[in-house]
């Protein structure tokens, strides 16, 4: 295993557009990282470029001591999961899983052990004798990550190898790739991983750090939680989270000896401990940001602003409802516990009703460069 | 009260539902009915001719003239003897041998040079590959009788003429551009996840070519096999330019030769030996046809 380092990572295409603008990042050695972002973020570009699959135009890529921005994908010692499996269909799961062990020369017995436990790792056994097309999707996903596993290289590169897989099935994978890395790292072999995906979810659950992306820009590396709590700008703020971050645009203005946003007509005084990081000459234009579970239809503990605002519509999803309104016609999300429904018992769309919001858990963006202004 | 009303509507829903089904059922099966006949009748046309030649196979030259059904009369199987035996001091059976002289070598070295002069099309980068591949597409348009003086020459000062290696030796250059063309469009079907896989896991480009591209192409490989076997079989023109020596001859020199320009025709032979001179081709596209419905189904590929 490996550390993998990216220095000023470059990509220009034939036609000169740049696709990715100087990337640097460190992933560690063992590290479980993923690589988030929406489509055309560059994402997929920067993880074929570590394979070897695509060629660098600038900086400097390494693995481990090793600088490989030339060398071959064959030699960098990283294997790839790919999308769509990219199984070879004319051999068995047991020379797919051989193949790039009897091309590196290995022996005999050293392959057919590897081999067996791999499949005995992913519990595959009996699916050796198949050919891919006799395999589920499931299936050709454990394969692909068998294959990948069998090489024990440097750094294992995943390219969205979950997205074909229906909802229920990718979630059980989610757990089973996240286990098997830590299993691999109880056994002494702990991997570097680098994880491509544009579903947020899954980067939040597998990612032991999450670098997001967008249109080849880094815009933050960090944990899940610190993303989550603390996102450098209101395009992560509003990426990561599930229903996403509430962004809307406020002034802040002075009320009293401290400060307030005003969003709509309502008027959030902010707490004194933000107000004091926020460098700025009240009143000027800036972008607001709470994420839907800090708003409520029940008093939270702790302080609260009170605003009333107009039923849209809900969307139940078992143990909590989602709560769409409006508040002087700006559309907001706020995420409630199923048991508080009762309050919004007999409503009807277009009614008005009382939102606790928590000025505690505001976050500030400046509205032209989206820069976090709490941080 | 509400209960039976609901089961007795419920019922008569039911038979309802039932004749109209089989309303429909016995429309789709007149319609069947008539997309067979309509089918059997036009592939009843298109395959008379054959019909007719094996029927006229059997029958004496007189009855061949005289009756237009191709049922004989008797079966007289002495044509074929005749025929094989031909008029010449060697049999069919050597015609046939310098057949797959031709054919075999032929069809060797077209597959090697088109499936690598495709893969290179298909996928490698290199300085001039459009102009280059629009040439070669604009080769299919040129006739090949335009060829023919300049190749008779150079082949003359190579001391080949009499020999199959004029036959042989252009497609040894993927001079045949249709396979070229078929094989890079089959290439360009093929996802290039399965490439990327090898590489990673360690393939050069010729071991790419060997151990993935090369069976994912087979079906592709197998119709480049059956229409050069059929085409070179049926090639008459080169071997009657190239040949001197009758020993030398192809079956499509030969079959000519039954005709004769001497005396009188003995088309009961001629036709015999037509259609044994058919089977070789129909033989080779029948066992050929599982591989081309076998194609790039079984892919590994999930998207």
């Amino acid at each position: 295993m490996a550390q993998l380092s990216l220095h000023k990572i470059e990509k220009i295409y034939p036609n000169g557009f740049q696709a990715v603008h100087g990337i640097d990042l460190a992933v560690r050695d063992g590290e479980f990282m993923v690589f988030v972002g929406p489509s055309g973020c560059a994402k997929s570009t920067v993880l074929r470029m570590i394979a070897g699959l695509e060629s660098i135009s600038g900086g400097q890529l390494r693995i481990g001591n090793q600088v490989v921005n030339h060398l071959a994908a064959k030699q960098r010692g990283i294997a790839m999961v790919f999308q769509n499996y990219a199984l070879y269909p004319h051999m068995k799961v047991r020379e797919n899983l051989a193949f790039g062990l009897k091309l590196a020369g290995l022996p005999k017995a050293e392959i057919n052990q590897r081999v067996a436990d791999a499949a005995e790792l992913l519990e595959m056994g009996h699916l050796l004798d198949r050919y891919p097309k006799q395999l589920s999707g499931g299936q050709a996903q454990r394969v692909a990550v068998g294959r990948a596993i069998v090489k024990r290289p440097e750094v294992f590169l995943f390219d969205e190898p979950l997205s074909n897989l229906d909802a229920k099935l990718r979630a059980a994978m989610r757990v089973r790739l996240t286990e098997l890395h830590q299993s691999l790292r109880a056994r002494g072999q702990p991997a570097t991983v680098v994880y491509v995906t544009h579903d947020q979810t899954e980067a939040m659950t597998m990612g032991e750090r999450i670098c997001v992306l967008k249109d080849g820009r880094i815009q933050q590396v960090d944990t899940p939680t610190a993303l989550y709590d603390r996102p450098a700008n209101a395009f992560v703020a509003g990426f990561i989270g599930s229903p996403e971050m509430n962004l809307q645009p406020a002034q802040l203005v002075c009320a009293g000896d401290g400060l307030a946003l005003q969003w709509a007509e309502v008027q959030l005084p902010l707490p004194d401990a933000k107000a004091a990081k926020l460098r700025l000459n009240a009143p000027c234009a800036v972008t607001l940001g709470l994420r839907p579970e800090h708003i409520s239809v029940l008093p939270p503990q702790g302080g609260s602003a009170l605003v009333a605002g107009t039923l849209r519509f809900t969307e139940h999803m078992g143990s909590e409802v989602f709560v769409h309104a409006t508040i002087g016609g700006l559309p907001f999300t706020a995420r409630v516990p199923a048991d508080a429904l009762g309050t919004l018992a007999g409503k009807a769309r277009g009614d008005s009703q009382l939102f606790h919001l928590q000025p505690a858990a505001l976050h500030v963006f400046d509205a032209a460069t989206g820069v976090n202004l709490l941080l | 009260m509400s209960a039976p009303t609901t089961l007795l509507f419920t019922a008569h829903d039911a038979e309802v539902a039932a004749a109209q089904q089989r309303r429909s059922e016995r429309r789709a099966r007149a319609q069947l009915l008539l997309r067979y006949t309509a089918l059997a009748a036009v592939a009843v046309l298109m395959l008379y001719p054959i019909v007719w030649l094996v029927g006229a196979s059997f029958k004496s030259n007189a009855e061949i003239f005289g009756d237009a059904g191709f049922w004989p009369q008797h079966l007289d199987v002495s044509s074929y003897a005749k025929g094989w035996k031909t008029s010449t001091e060697f049999t069919f059976a050597t015609y046939f041998l310098n057949s797959f002289l031709i054919a075999v070598p032929r069809i060797v070295v077209t597959v090697i040079s088109c499936v690598l002069v495709a893969y290179a099309f298909a996928r490698f980068e290199f300085w001039g590959k459009k102009l280059l591949f629009s040439i070669m597409v604009a080769t299919m348009m040129l006739p090949h009788v335009i060829l023919r003086i300049p190749q008779y020459l150079m082949f003359r000062e190579f001391g080949w003429l009499d020999g199959y290696l004029p036959i042989i030796v252009p497609s040894a250059f993927a001079t045949d551009t249709f396979f070229v063309f078929m094989l890079v469009q089959f290439l360009r079907g093929i996802p290039r996840d399965m490439e990327e896989a090898a590489m990673i896991d360690g393939c050069n480009p010729l071991q790419l070519l060997w151990h993935i591209i090369v069976p994912m192409l087979k079906p592709a490989i197998v119709s480049v096999v059956v229409f050069q076997f059929i085409w070179t079989m049926n090639d008459f023109m080169s071997p009657l330019i190239y040949l001197s020596t009758v020993e030398k001859y192809p079956v499509s020199l030969a079959l000519k030769m039954s005709i004769g320009a001497t005396e009188e025709v003995e088309w009961s032979s001629a036709i015999a030996i037509s259609v044994v001179a058919l089977l070789p081709s129909v033989a080779v596209f029948f066992a050929a046809q599982r591989h081309f419905i076998d194609s790039a189904a079984s892919s590994g590929i999930k998207g």
